[in-house]
């Protein structure tokens, strides 16, 4: 193992000439937008046959974008991509995976009925006379893919039912099944353990060996240091630098990362919180976050801040009552919360913003009134009928208070802007008077003037007592509005800071890992 | 390699576990079928006369043809509810062809039963697969529309057993070796479309859109043009189906086949065919049939009242469908603890 491993390295590693003829993919200039948004202003990277490449980025860098243009998602708005010196363009997915780009995403896309030599090969099934499915073939190819990146899996099982490791493996085992040149995977590593992340690296090496380019997207920087030759950083959509991965440190790394000063959209403000609103202590659920404890107090907002992947939502989700929670307690106002019920949690007094407004925020077909009045339905009804006159006060109530902009009540929901469709969610839950307001990724998909708009407002209801747990992806908005920020990484509480000690660096290593020894 | 391979070892025990129950479906209805005969048998020992034995296995042939087909739609997590009324109008069309040609060969009959059918069951495909409309709708507004055009076109009109002729009748009623012709004809129907569903690249597509539409898109799969197929093979089937009708019954009214498409699909689902598709076999949706059927008459034979007949059918429904919900949730939670445990050791 150690002989491969030095072996291969000792390869690619050097390759520090970046024009050299045997690159197996350039990217130069690549850009997209969508609608007026910039998601990607130079997209440049160069893979090497055997070399592990990793692309690092905060949210939001334009990686995402980039290996979407890669794997024929997205067709580029400008730009020149070549592969083995052949200008090319990939309009769809098949395109890109003929070419020989191969793409395993952080979701794995299987067919949880269908046996695992079946998610491998579908629509490629090896064929008999007659064109036959030859399953014993498919079987026989399927062992020796497995075979060859050293794991055992047996592919007569069904997909449904296999870890997020084993389906990320076979995965891979599908790319390397139609000879994949290029092969990224999206933040691999986000769901798996620590022996799980092992046997990837290992199959890394394999495949490194067989002379396939690997892209590598992950937060995990010590992993990325451990595994891959070289790096290319982006911020803002466009590339930083690339670099071997030995003339980089870890603080060189995350400084490229995020080397910019934050723009000050939020004023300064220093609030003196009241008394505790929610107090969690040891919370647990098996297999997606471990003892987390922490409080919000009236007149605070507490930030929490992570990698995608890190259970930030899933926290909330079991605070609200949504998901079981296996162990831990969470009190409101002093009073024990009843776990695994979110009526329970509304009665407390606390409101839940989802992440995912289209779903799970709003009715998008029913009417913005409708939906505003949707948590109060009980205040509203008399004799169990809803009153149409006392839901129209209540919508007209909010709507001038959040200014929100809109044609007529009737209207449906799904007729307004993003930031709009989330202040008509905030309306729903700030009617019922909550003392504490989880919410989660205030403003994503929402422009910039309305997210200004979303931050005033959260400042105001502090003022005015309310406690709010904000999560956010984007750090800005973490530094710019929250008073205390918590960092959770992997599931477990990784760091605190309060607004004077937080910045953007201590938060990505805190996040990324890399605090472990400060965290208690 | 070698200190890694120990994780993937654990999660397949259990789950294969789950996998094989679901595979032993076809064998559990099997065996219910036999149970149920049994126990009827002992009640009433003409049960197992070779007429009411014929009549066990000729009594589901239509609605086994009819489920074929629809195992191919509700695989493709689609449905189509529009089988019942294009059996009635092929029926009754097949009929009408026959008034006007008595010597019509029964190959021909056939033929054109089953070209009625494809022609309706295009038509729901491409609003479903192309105009993207949900199938509920789409085959629930084609059963209507059928229904409407069979009442004007027979007009009041029903095919009579005079109009149709002996050699037809044959087919409805006779035996090749025992076995009733029109089971052996349903038997064909399971055994060719089940061996197409195993092994070609086609038939696997379905599956694959069924289990996970997304992903059937970034496999290249031609969402459209397969779901498009399930129903054109559906509605073929269903006309098949219609012509076969006549043959059994020899008298078509503009009812024919009402309510079908419900003893369609609860055979499908009691067969082990998964409501939200990716999952279940011809074969398990044409024992499904058999074993409703079954229980129907054994009912008859035991003297309960008919009334009973489809409180169990619908007892049978919600056990099937409960069952399968119970085994995956449970799989899902089984497989995430451990994960966890896993993770600490």
């Amino acid at each position: 193992m150690e002989d491969e491993e030095t072996a291969v390295s000792s390869g690619p590693a050097d390759l520090n000439h970046v024009d050299s003829p045997a690159a197996v993919l350039v990217v130069e200039g690549a850009t997209k937008f969508f609608g007026p948004v910039k998601a990607l202003v130079d997209g440049s990277i160069t893979l090497y046959p055997g070399e592990a490449h990793a692309l690092l980025g905060e949210n939001g860098a334009g990686k995402s974008t980039l290996v979407k243009i890669l794997a024929g998602v997205h067709d580029a708005d400008g730009g020149r991509m070549t592969l083995d010196g052949q200008t090319v363009r990939f309009s769809n997915p098949i395109d890109a995976r003929e070419a020989g780009v191969s793409v395993i995403y952080q979701e794995p896309t299987l067919f949880p009925d269908l046996s695992v030599a079946e998610n491998i090969f579908m629509g490629r099934h090896p064929l008999r006379s007659g064109k036959r499915i030859d399953r014993a073939e498919m079987m026989r190819r399927s062992r020796d893919v497995f075979e060859r990146l050293g794991v055992q899996m047996s592919p007569s099982r069904t997909a449904r039912g296999l870890s997020v490791a084993d389906q990320q493996i076979v995965e891979i085992a599908k790319a390397i099944s139609f000879n994949a040149k290029i092969i990224i995977m999206d933040e691999p590593t986000a769901a798996l353990t620590e022996v799980e992340v092992q046997r990837l690296f290992d199959v890394v090496a394999t495949l490194r060996k067989e002379g396939a380019a690997i892209m590598f997207i992950s937060h995990r920087l010590e992993e990325v240091f451990a595994m891959c030759q070289r790096v290319t950083i982006m911020r803002d959509g466009a590339f930083v630098r690339t670099s071997a991965i030995g003339d980089l440190t870890i603080d060189e790394v995350i400084y490229s990362m995020v080397g910019r000063d934050i723009v000050s959209l939020y004023g300064d403000h220093t609030r003196t919180p009241g008394l505790n609103v929610l107090e969690v202590e040891h919370l647990t659920r098996e297999g997606v976050f471990t003892d987390i404890s922490f409080n919000v107090r009236a007149g605070e907002i507490v930030g929490l801040a992570g990698l995608v992947g890190a259970g930030r939502t899933e926290v909330a989700r079991g605070i609200f009552g949504i998901d079981r929670v296996d162990a831990g307690s969470v009190r409101v106002m002093g009073q024990n919360l009843k776990s695994g019920s979110p009526l329970a949690a509304m009665r407390a007094g606390i409101g839940f913003v989802p992440e995912d407004r289209r779903q799970q925020g709003l009715v998008m077909e029913m009417a913005i009134d409708r939906n505003a009045s949707l948590a109060s339905i009980h205040e509203l009804s008399r004799f169990g009928l809803i009153r149409k006159s006392s839901e129209r006060k209540l919508a007209s109530e909010w709507a001038a208070r959040l200014q929100l902009k809109f044609g007529r009540f009737s209207n449906p929901v799904k007729t307004l802007s993003g930031g709009n469709q989330q202040k008509v969610v905030l309306a729903k839950w700030l009617s019922r008077k909550p003392r504490l307001l989880i919410i989660d990724e205030p403003t994503r998909g929402i422009d910039i003037g309305t997210k200004a708009e979303v931050h005033r407002l959260l400042g105001e209801l502090v003022e005015q007592g309310i406690a709010i747990l904000m999560i956010s992806s984007e750090m800005p908005e973490v530094l710019g509005v929250a008073d205390r920020i918590l960092v959770l990484h992997e599931g477990h509480l990784a760091g605190e800071f309060s607004r004077e000690d937080a910045d953007e660096a201590s938060i990505m290593r805190a996040a990324a890992g890399q605090m472990k020894a400060s965290a208690s | 390699m070698s200190v890694i391979a120990r994780p993937a070892v654990t999660a397949p025990a259990r789950s294969s576990l789950i996998s094989a129950i679901l595979r032993f479906r076809e064998l559990a209805i099997v065996v219910a079928v036999i149970i149920v005969f049994l126990l009827t048998y002992f009640k009433n020992p003409s049960f197992a006369s070779v007429a009411s034995v014929q009549q066990m296995l000729a009594g589901p042939a239509i609605i086994i043809m009819l489920a074929v087909g629809e195992t191919l739609v509700i695989v493709t997590r689609n449905v189509d509810l529009s089988v019942g009324s294009v059996l009635g109008l092929s029926a009754f069309l097949v009929g009408d062809l026959f008034a006007h040609n008595p010597h019509m060969p029964v190959i021909v009959a056939l033929l054109a039963g089953l070209l009625v059918g494809l022609v309706c069951g295009v038509v729901n495909g491409v609003i479903v697969a192309y105009a993207r409309v949900p199938a509920l709708v789409v085959t629930l507004g084609m059963l209507y529309i059928i229904r409407g055009v069979d009442a004007v076109i027979d007009n009041g009109v029903q095919i009579e057993p005079s109009q149709v002729p002996q050699s037809f009748v044959n087919l409805g009623s006779g035996t090749i070796l025992g076995i009733p012709t029109l089971f052996a004809i349903a038997a064909v129907a399971v055994a060719v479309v089940g061996y197409v569903m195993k092994s070609f690249r086609p038939a696997r597509d379905l599956y694959a859109i069924g289990s996970n539409p997304d992903a059937a898109v970034l496999a290249g799969v031609r969402v459209p043009r397969r779901i498009l197929s399930a129903f054109a093979i559906s509605g073929a089937l269903a006309g098949l189906g219609g012509a076969l009708w006549l043959a059994e019954f020899a008298t078509v009214a503009s009812t024919a086949g009402t309510g079908y498409e419900l003893n369609v699909v609860a055979a499908c689902v009691v067969g082990g065919v998964a409501i939200f598709g990716g999952s279940g076999t011809v074969l398990g949706a044409g024992l499904g049939a058999l074993l409703l059927n079954t229980i129907d008459q054994a009912l008859v034979a035991a003297r309960v009242s008919s009334f009973w007949n489809q409180a169990v059918a619908g007892v049978l429904l919600l056990v099937a469908i409960t069952f399968d919900r119970y085994v995956s949730l449970r799989a899902e939670r089984l497989l995430r603890v451990e994960g966890a445990h896993r993770d600490q050791a």
